[in-house]
């Protein structure tokens, strides 16, 4: 069964134009699936209508089969991993204390939180005895990000939404980065949805590429089904990011 | 002559004290409420503005003149009054002012209004917020001097007396406390401001 399934989703803000529209579209389960497209065509929209954040004005978005207008918004998002490319770390906790913030709120036992800190920052490659108590502040960008996608998986959420987690990385980050997201998630299985504007690192994180333009699904397919795409549309963003 | 400085400058600290602290206790819930109502703040920090630009004396007089009378508790509510407008724009400024992308985060993982209040903008706002209370406090202390015109307590009354009788002495056994307070109160709360501003 699907995790994650667009039905005819559509969003449009009060007066404005369909940022998603129409969008239907499946993400199965232990699935990574690179939403790909140009600056505008509707990515963060359609991540933020999984978790909530936004609501569809048409259509529907499900998660585990439930509509996203049925869920409790925060237990749907207490079960969903969030990444975003400004890390959005909170700058006044420690390492340890931005990782453990969901376990705390969701009541976990002080000493399970504990023992699940150390093993996140394991798991991104930052010890927890080098780092637990430092600040966000004090640590380089690439080794932030890493914190940011410790704090998403603290939960065990089933669910990784990630919004250009890499985006504002220098290239060779970037790459070492991408290759331990991809190295985690065999290990892990998580369910993901991937924002990115790189046709690279979608290719390289994903299984399937979903690529969008102006808010519709203009193609849907392995990295190999959509690079053999003879569709115009595909052909230029391909082209145009190569 | 000290015993009565001691005196009252203890008696010009309870109506700075007092009256900062029910600006902070009306200011700060005030201030996070109209983050929540943002069409509201043109309206609150206007009035709040208005109330700021009546000169003192002017404010001392109509508060009389609403029938409060002369003494201590109407200096209070002036005292008040002044206090309220910093610490209310510093609450929304400082509140406002909280990265969109820590607060989205916060949202994101699934923090609800109050849990997001209390961990996430509260914390980061602390130190505005409390440059707020500290321009307050600095002004408050100087307003209060000269509370003694409306039969009121604290250092104004050496100021009053020394101006009556013409005598510098006076004037400044009122003056330099009041001087010495506002700057050991700038000093000690710029000092906690300090140490509460999140690190960049």
């Amino acid at each position: 069964m699907p995790l994650v399934e667009f039905a005819g989703a559509r969003f449009a803000p009060p007066g404005g134009r369909a940022l998603v529209d129409g969008l239907t579209l499946a993400v199965a389960e232990g699935e990574t699936l690179a939403l790909i497209g140009p600056s505008g065509a509707g990515k963060t929209t359609a991540l933020k209508l999984v978790n909530a954040l936004l609501m569809p004005t048409g259509g529907e978005v499900r998660v585990g089969g439930r509509a996203t207008t049925a869920w409790d918004p925060i237990q749907l998002r207490r079960r969903t991993g969030w990444v975003i490319q400004e890390v959005g770390l909170f700058p006044h906790l420690t390492v340890e204390q931005n990782v453990a913030l969901v376990p705390e709120l969701e009541g976990w036992p002080t000493p399970r939180i504990g023992a699940r800190v150390e093993e996140m920052l394991a798991l991104v490659g930052l010890p927890a005895a080098e780092y637990r108590t430092r600040r966000p502040h004090e640590l380089s960008g690439g080794q932030r990000q890493r914190v940011g996608v410790a704090r998403a998986l603290a939960a065990d959420p089933p669910l990784l939404l990630l919004d250009e987690p890499f985006g504002a990385l220098d290239p060779i980050t970037r790459r070492g980065l991408q290759r331990e997201f991809r190295a985690l998630q065999t290990r892990l299985r998580k369910t993901a949805v991937f924002v990115t504007h790189d046709l690279r690192e979608a290719t390289l994180v994903a299984d399937r590429l979903a690529l969008l333009a102006d808010g519709r699904l203009i193609a849907l397919g392995t990295p190999a089904e959509l690079a053999a795409s003879p569709e115009p549309a595909v052909r230029s963003f391909l082209e145009a990011g190569a | 002559m000290t015993a009565e400085i001691v005196r009252a400058t203890g008696q010009h600290l309870v109506l700075v004290l007092v009256s900062i602290g029910v600006a902070t206790a009306v200011g700060v819930p005030l201030g996070i409420a109209l983050t929540r109502r943002p069409a509201w703040q043109r309206l609150v920090l206007g009035s709040a503005a208005i109330v700021q630009t009546v000169p003192s004396l002017a404010l001392f007089g109509l508060l009389i003149s609403t029938g409060l009378g002369i003494g201590n508790a109407t200096a209070i509510v002036a005292l008040t009054l002044y206090a309220l407008l910093p610490i209310l724009r510093n609450t929304v400024t400082g509140i406002a002012g909280v990265d969109p992308a820590v607060r989205e985060a916060g949202r994101g993982m699934g923090m609800t209004d109050r849990q997001l209040l209390w961990r996430v903008e509260l914390p980061l706002a602390a130190s505005v917020i409390l440059a707020g209370v500290r321009v307050a406090t600095v002004v408050g202390i100087g307003v209060a001097t000269i509370a003694p015109a409306i039969g009121a307590g604290g250092l104004g009354v050496f100021i009053f007396r020394g101006l009556h009788v013409l005598d510098n002495a006076t004037i400044l056994a009122g003056a330099v406390p009041a001087a010495l307070l506002a700057v050991a109160a700038d000093a000690s709360l710029g000092a906690v401001e300090r140490r509460l501003a999140p690190p960049r």
